[in-house]
């Protein structure tokens, strides 16, 4: 059994605890049960189940620290890697960066476990992967996808006292569909922490809708165009800027998040003023885990603040140098919208791009968060309110910094990857050259 | 079954490396456990443990792979060890056909009754999925080669060097950037050997032992006052090689053009040198002047352009990835079935030879057999710049009328499934003989770009922006000083046919990549790219700075 309740987990932690030598021992718990099925060209290519139990166990002697992983869970196994964490430790160099072990600590409830994803079986994702080819079949295209699940949980204890556990469980679909001539493409992604929510065939019909329209596409010359992001498009850009939050790496002056004289902009405004992002492990419709792995409480926090930095993620050693609060990297983002649906964003647009997701983003410049990308499977031209025809794909050359700086609305956010991300409007959108991809 | 581990090289400040995180498999071991090998025979017993209760259940094929992954990672930063990964990964995978359908499964428990289980689920997977299958699965023949072994070939085993050895070159290197000007320095050394063996009802039984080693680093440079920052990565090369890598050799360093410094590195680096020069560089990149965009002719540095041959020719030629079977993830390919028919696609200019070869020594890709038995070679994809094959495994190599598979198949752990992966993918040299000064000597207006840097493709590898690590003026048939904010865009077939000439095989060196992505779930793979230091004209340079 891959998933332990928090009775069986404290059990294994306090026994593995109890054979400690260490000045401070501090022991991860983790399980996961999953399974995937993937098809291409209408057919189910590859399917598979996995299970995995593991302990990581480490030990320290003052600033010495080693680890070791076991996955078997009788008393001479947990004695024996208790063993060889102590002493990898004892031979370990002496880390300038040591922080003694966290007490124990107040953590609030969030429920990221949902019995309709944990009971998943084989025949549940044969069906999942039917539903979607059909929809693509229905249509004369060709569905290539891909289904995951996991039911999971994480426990925590250590030597001064701590004690932490959480289950989560999720499930994540994608879809392409393409026409049989090649000339047109569509996709689609949605992830839930509660199975019964996925609706693998009425997504799978958005797709297959794209992929109908996308048909010979026309030309548009590169430049700057007002765009209108769906949120899986938004959220592939906005998640590396949430990334690369960091107060030591901008207080070391490498980061977007420095400026001149060795400051950073912490406090200052970095985005438009309607740009608030915040994490909340409560959030019922991106619930996530109430600890991090060290740890630390994962509380409500804002990072951005009606476009103002309010936050950054600092680790427990930089803190205590800098004399501030450690705040943990969160386990979800979320940035408030509008009450706009995608449809109305469109209804506003006069004439813009709607961009359905981006493709192998890649940082150029870290300075300016410069990144490249191209759109792919869904890019159409609005005119006067209205979707007129597909267009080729475009290379992008863009900063999320200045996109969010060039903000014209936002809609009702959606969950994308474990967070909820508006789709927006965007004026002046650096595209730099064509590409025939379709 | 593993799941992975991933380790978050951006919180170890590998920003640099333009990879968020790269997989750790498997348990964390003392390092002198690298060094056991499981005993052959007792791997043949279990083999048939797998092939014989696959076949009792009604698979028609069975292969069985049981795999020993070992991995040693150590990461410091200035001077100061921050992490070290010893980790084993050992289990098996079985893969089979029944009622024509691919069914799989694997398990860490190496016993009979682990692996008769495993081998009883992959059947019953294959028999389920069976009823969404069009057309039974065809595979290529293969030769049936008995009981063989295979070995990388190295002169030291990278996990016989002790650790702290290695945690002391890396700090070596860190102090070489820090003399040199460096505000901050990241290196790595990465050590794979994945002990694998391989059986199948055709009747081969193959022992394989495969080594892998690769030295990183990334150099910053701050300037405080005006708040800007700018990095260096390695000019290093994974290889398919031992320890031997790591000390450096005057034979194997080939001078870099006039007035840039830069050393290229064949079968053997200098981590000292490099991080030095690397330190000079990422500060005189503060002060460079930025680029006017436009177009410019480009001589592109081995270490460079093998970046760009993976992308545009090496995942472009992949069947599967032609064929569909990619397409909601890395995507299709605009080497489209017709192309190669019609035998005269120009992919680029005549100067343009590709040739893919699992055989290469040195190489990442380098290995007797693949992962479901087929015996490696080499051949051509692009002859004379016309596009004449592609990288095959055994279940596609009948769609384009092969007999016989090229040899591509491959599985990062046991407890993935194998599928195509793409060889080593190499740009042959000029036969001319062409030092990479006299290649500049002939530019007016151009740009020498080494190193890997930024690099983003389309899903059916048409359009491209590559940056790099270094980039130097060309004028007048000279390098005139250091540019700053280059990356070039382009089209892949106007690309290649915009190549207009190259140094010849002493210029020769690998490029490699350590942990390219393909799949769902996403696996890594090894893999190099030879070429000689070669010029493109008339290239579309932008210039990337921008304000915010």
């Amino acid at each position: 059994m891959a998933i332990l309740t928090r009775e069986e987990a404290q059990a294994i932690l306090k026994k593995a605890l109890s054979f400690s030598k260490a000045d401070e021992c501090e022991i991860t718990l983790t399980g996961n049960n999953g399974g995937n099925i993937r098809y291409a060209g209408n057919e189910v290519s590859t399917s598979g189940a996995e299970e995995n139990l593991a302990m990581s166990v480490e030990s320290r002697f003052g600033r010495r620290s080693g680890t070791a992983t076991i996955n078997e869970f009788d008393d001479k196994s947990l004695e024996k890697v208790v063993r060889r964490a102590e002493e990898t430790a004892r031979i370990a160099p002496e880390s300038p960066e040591y922080i003694e072990l966290l007490g124990p600590q107040k953590y609030i409830t969030s429920k990221e476990y949902f019995d309709s994803t944990a009971k998943i079986d084989p025949a549940y994702r044969a069906d999942a992967a039917e539903k979607s080819i059909e929809a693509a079949a229905a249509k004369d295209l060709e569905a290539a996808g891909f289904l995951e699940h996991y039911t999971s949980f994480m426990a925590l204890m250590n030597s001064k006292g701590l004690f932490a556990y959480h289950p989560s469980t999720v499930i994540d679909f994608s879809v392409t569909t393409r026409t049989k001539d090649g000339t047109g493409s569509g996709y689609v992604t949605q992830d839930y922490s509660d199975a019964s929510k996925l609706d693998t065939g009425k997504l799978s019909q958005i797709a297959a809708t794209k992929a109908a329209n996308s048909r010979n596409a026309k030309a548009l010359e590169p430049g700057k165009y007002t765009v209108v992001l769906e949120p899986t498009a938004a959220a592939d850009l906005l998640q590396i800027m949430f990334r690369s939050m960091d107060l030591r790496n901008a207080e070391e002056g490498r980061s977007f998040l420095s400026k001149a004289g060795g400051k950073t902009k912490l406090g200052e405004k970095l985005v438009d003023e309607r740009v608030t992002v915040y994490s909340d492990p409560t959030n019922p419709d991106v619930p996530s885990a109430p600890f991090s792995g060290d740890g630390l409480p994962q509380e409500k926090i804002t990072w951005i603040e009606k476009g103002v930095m309010k936050n950054m993620p600092n680790t427990r050693y930089w803190a205590s140098l800098k004399g501030v609060k450690p705040v943990p990297r969160p386990g979800n983002f979320i940035m408030e919208g509008g009450d706009q649906s995608l449809e109305e964003l469109i209804k506003g647009t006069q004439r813009g791009i709607l961009v359905t997701r981006f493709w192998y983003i890649r940082s150029v410049d870290p300075q300016t968060l410069l990144n490249t990308g191209l759109t792919r499977d869904g890019t159409f031209y609005i005119e006067n309110g209205k979707i007129m025809y597909p267009v080729k794909n475009f290379r992008f050359n863009e900063s999320p910094v200045i996109m969010l700086n060039n903000l014209d609305a936002l809609g009702k956010p959606q969950r994308i990857s474990g967070n909820l991300i508006p789709p927006m409007r965007i004026r002046d959108f650096t595209f730099t050259s064509l590409s025939d991809a379709v | 079954m593993k799941r992975r581990n991933f380790l978050e090289l951006s919180a170890l400040g590998f920003g640099g490396l333009m990879m968020p995180s790269i997989p750790v498999f498997g348990d964390i071991i003392a390092p002198e456990r690298a060094l056991e090998q499981v005993d052959p025979a007792l791997k043949k017993r279990l083999a048939d443990v797998a092939l014989n209760a696959a076949k009792s259940k009604g698979a028609s094929y069975a292969d069985v792979r049981i795999g020993r992954y070992l991995q040693q990672y150590i990461f410091t930063r200035e001077q100061q060890v921050q992490n070290i990964v010893n980790a084993e990964s050992y289990g098996v995978g079985v893969r089979v056909l029944a009622n024509g359908t691919w069914g799989f499964a694997a398990t860490s428990d190496v016993t009979d009754k682990g692996i008769a289980k495993a081998a009883e689920q992959a059947v019953s997977i294959a028999k389920a999925n069976a009823k969404l299958q069009k057309e039974p699965v065809q595979l290529a023949p293969v030769q049936s080669y008995g009981e063989v072994s295979w070995r990388t070939p190295l002169e030291k085993n990278a996990f016989e060097v002790p650790v702290g050895e290695k945690a002391e070159l890396l700090l070596a290197a860190n102090a070489k950037a820090t003399e040199n000007g460096a505000n901050f320095v990241n290196s790595a050394l990465f050590q794979v050997n994945e002990q694998k063996y391989f059986a199948s009802t055709e009747g081969s039984y193959i022992d394989q032992d495969v080594h892998r080693i690769w030295p990183n680093f990334t150099v910053t440079a701050v300037d405080k006052a005006t708040g800007k920052f700018r990095t260096r990565d390695a000019l290093s090369s994974p290889m398919g090689m031992g320890y031997e890598y790591m000390i450096p050799k005057a034979a194997e360093k080939i001078k870099g053009p006039e007035g840039t410094g830069l050393v290229g590195y064949r079968n053997a680096y200098d981590i000292l040198e490099d991080a030095a020069l690397a330190a000079k560089q990422a500060k005189a990149k503060l002060t460079a002047k930025s680029v006017m965009a436009g177009k410019y002719d480009l001589v592109l540095d081995p270490n460079h352009l093998g970046l760009t041959i993976h992308e545009s020719v090496g995942h472009a030629t992949e069947l599967d990835r032609v064929l569909g079977y990619e397409a909601n993830y890395a995507g299709t390919s605009f080497a489209t079935l017709d192309k190669w028919k019609g035998k005269n696609f120009k992919y680029g200019s005549d100067k343009v030879n590709i040739i893919a070869d699992k055989t290469q020594k040195g190489s990442l890709g380098y290995v007797g057999w693949d992962d479901e038995g087929v015996k490696t070679k080499q051949w051509d994809l692009i002859k004379n710049g016309v596009l004449v094959n592609y990288s095959t495994i055994r279940d596609q190599a009948h769609i384009i009328g092969e007999r016989a598979s090229s040899g591509c198949c491959y599985a990062d752990s046991w407890s993935s499934v194998q599928f195509l992966r793409m060889p080593n993918v190499s740009l042959a040299p000029g036969k001319e003989k062409k030092t990479v000064d006299q290649l500049i000597s002939g530019i007016d207006r151009g740009i020498y770009i080494a190193g890997r840097g930024s690099y983003s493709i389309d899903q059916q590898r048409y359009n491209f922006q590559f940056g790099g690590q270094t980039f130097h003026e060309i004028k007048g048939g000279k390098i005139v000083g250091m540019l700053e904010d280059v990356a070039y865009q382009s089209n892949t077939q106007e690309f290649w046919n915009s190549c207009a000439d190259m140094c010849d095989e002493s210029d020769y060196r690998l490029f490699g990549t350590f942990f390219d992505g393909k799949g769902q779930p996403s696996q890594i793979s090894a893999v190099s790219h030879g070429s000689a230091t070669t010029r493109f004209n008339g290239v579309n340079v932008i210039n990337t700075a921008r304000k915010i």
